[in-house]
């Protein structure tokens, strides 16, 4: 698909950036054929819908701002951030936050209407100390146990204040819990497919998964006109860690939590093991967190019910 | 293998529940199965199947060990309702006994909520334990929450500072914490003041044994007669006082709240002193 020269005669286009992700194409999926899209992404989009249009760039390049002159552009859906543990934390910062800045300047120069940011509920972080169901006045206190949050924090803090600084500019930015689904390759999906996934011994927290396709159509609700404040996103509700792992007839490994971290900070060390060492929180204290609000606003209910949500990590996607 | 163990143990348990507690209870406390998934387990972690199963050797206490008898249940109000009760024993004995005898002997039976200290979730297997059975962090948002979803919470205003008191400071009501005042106002909830009596003798503690305490992390560590807190076969007597509804705005002064604190806190004290006038010994 060429891109047409000049931008007067095109309809408005939501552009959406980290597009190639498992949840973006899904997302694309989802929009395309309701609304023009364009996505941007450093990585191939294989298998995209025709009728959309995709730059294969970084948003932190200067090439990023040309897309905004050379369409229309009514809504942004910024999802272009990455969690890899094994990056360097210069490269991860400089991505994540450079990029989401780069973008929220250029919604506020070329009069986009609308600016979806996808946060997530992990920015609450796990901890004895929460209550049973964070609401989104909660601090964000992820990064007092594992530093590598802090830009995912930044990011939401950054759609937060985008937020306060142009009223002009409806600024949705949602949380959803731990997204799973077919080939999604974030930790807590890496983790449920283990065969002998670890667990705290004694400890079996509630939590919240939700499936993809319902994040990906929690960002197209998002879009609705009239919308904007920060809202968590729930999915079929809450559930004991164990249950899960049952379900999937997993034949989890009870370590004692006092063996676990410094065991886990050696495998990971050595590459014996992916995930951070502070991820352990996530399956030993609480992080859920309230979807009323959200559920109030748009009405929301899960599509999926929690076994179907669950049994999602195992499934081949399309 | 250690599926079907497990299954034995519980089913073992469950039926062990049902045969002190009458058949009846099965059937009384099903109403309470809050809407959950289907994974059988309510929002906050509780779970009435693994509760049943769970509380068996606490129903057991309940009947043949401390030979629990209730005063006043009736006294508790339908709908959203603040228990209020002295505490004592070094090991939450009472937090269990007063939530066996809701289950048991009020009518309608109700499972009620109590609300833990934070370091609870840091506990493996109490942690899991405390959730399943229905208790939750004692946050200010926690409280409100299940409040305004109308359920009974069980607070102990005294705080760690009384559980862990000494043997000669028994029946003695240590300071009573606002927070609990300021919920009630907030919410609009009646507060039904609670008295045990029976559970102060239960473990004496001689002397709390401070540095042993801050070696292990925990708040005190008492030495009793029996070297190891293991409750004594004390006879309790739970004494339920008339529910008494307070209005006023919640961010009050605090000395104005603790002005309301103390007509509460001289209602228990009243309900203690009734029921050790009333009591012909504390084992019997």
């Amino acid at each position: 698909m060429s891109a047409k020269k000049g931008a007067g005669d095109e309809r408005p286009a939501v552009l959406v950036t980290g597009i190639a992700g498992n949840l973006g194409r899904r997302l694309a999926k989802q929009l395309h054929r309701k609304e023009k899209v364009i996505g941007i992404d450093r990585r191939p989009f294989p298998g995209m819908p025709k009728d959309m249009e995709m730059y294969q760039l970084d948003l932190r390049k200067k090439k990023a701002e040309d897309v905004f002159k050379r369409h229309p552009i009514k809504a942004v859906i910024h999802m272009g951030i990455m969690h890899d543990p094994r990056m360097s934390q210069e490269e991860h910062h400089s991505f994540n936050v450079l990029g989401t800045s780069r973008i929220l300047e250029c919604c506020a120069r070329y009069g986009v209407k609308k600016l979806v940011v996808l946060s997530s509920s992990n920015v609450y972080g796990p901890s004895p100390d929460n209550s049973n169901f964070l609401t989104e006045d909660a601090p964000l206190m992820a990064a007092s146990r594992f530093s590598n949050m802090r830009d995912l924090i930044e990011v939401d803090m950054l759609g937060q204040s985008f937020f306060w600084k142009h009223p002009d500019v409806e600024t949705v930015v949602l949380r959803p819990v731990h997204i799973v689904g077919p080939n999604i390759k974030n930790a807590p999906s890496n983790y449920l497919r283990l065969a002998r996934p670890w667990t705290m011994a004694g400890f079996d927290p509630m939590v919240q998964l939700i499936h993809v396709e319902e994040a990906a159509r929690a960002m197209v609700q998002a879009l609705r006109r009239g919308l904007r404040g920060v809202f968590n996103v729930v999915g079929p509700g809450e559930v004991p860690l164990s249950k899960v792992l049952e379900e999937l007839g997993r034949r989890p490994i009870a370590v004692p939590h006092m063996v676990a971290r410094p065991l886990l900070n050696t495998l990971f060390r050595y590459r014996l093991a992916h995930f951070p060492p502070p991820e352990l929180d996530h399956i030993q204290f609480l992080c859920a967190v309230d979807g009323s609000r959200w559920a109030k606003e748009v009405g929301w209910k899960s599509a999926y019910s929690m076994r179907d949500t669950i049994r999602a990590v195992e499934s081949e996607g399309p | 293998m250690p599926v079907s163990l497990r299954g034995l143990v519980k089913k073992g348990l469950r039926q062990w529940t049902t045969s002190m507690a009458g058949e009846e209870l099965g059937s009384k406390v099903s109403a309470l199965a809050r809407t959950g998934n289907e994974f059988g387990v309510d929002p906050f972690g509780f779970s009435l199947d693994y509760a049943l199963s769970a509380i068996a050797p606490i129903v057991w206490m309940y009947k043949h060990y401390f030979r629990v008898q209730t005063y006043g249940i009736e006294n508790v109000p339908a709908g959203r309702v603040l228990l209020v009760s002295n505490h004592s024993g070094q090991l939450p004995f009472d937090g269990a006994m007063i939530g066996v005898a809701m289950l048991t002997e009020a009518t309608p039976s109700r499972a009620i909520r109590s609300l833990v200290d934070k370091w609870v979730p840091t506990l493996p297997y109490v942690s899991t334990y405390m959730a399943r059975v229905g208790q939750v962090v004692g946050t200010p948002e926690n409280c409100r929450r299940l409040l305004e979803s109308d359920e009974a919470i069980l607070v102990f205003p005294e705080g760690m500072r009384a559980i862990n008191k000494l043997y000669h400071e028994r029946y003695q009501l240590q300071d009573f914490g606002l927070g609990f005042m300021r919920l009630a106002l907030e919410t609009n909830t009646p507060i039904v003041p609670i008295g045990v009596v029976g559970a102060e003798e239960q473990a004496p503690a001689l002397f709390d044994f401070k540095p042993a305490a801050r070696l292990l992390g925990i708040p005190s560590f008492p030495v009793t007669v029996t070297g190891v807190p293991i409750p004594l076969p004390v006879k309790y007597r739970i004494y339920f006082g008339e529910p008494m509804r307070f209005t006023g705005r919640p961010d009050d002064e605090d000395a104005e709240l603790d002005r309301k604190v103390r007509t509460v806190k001289a209602a228990i004290q009243g309900l203690l002193d009734q029921g050790l006038r009333e009591r012909e010994g504390v084992f019997r």
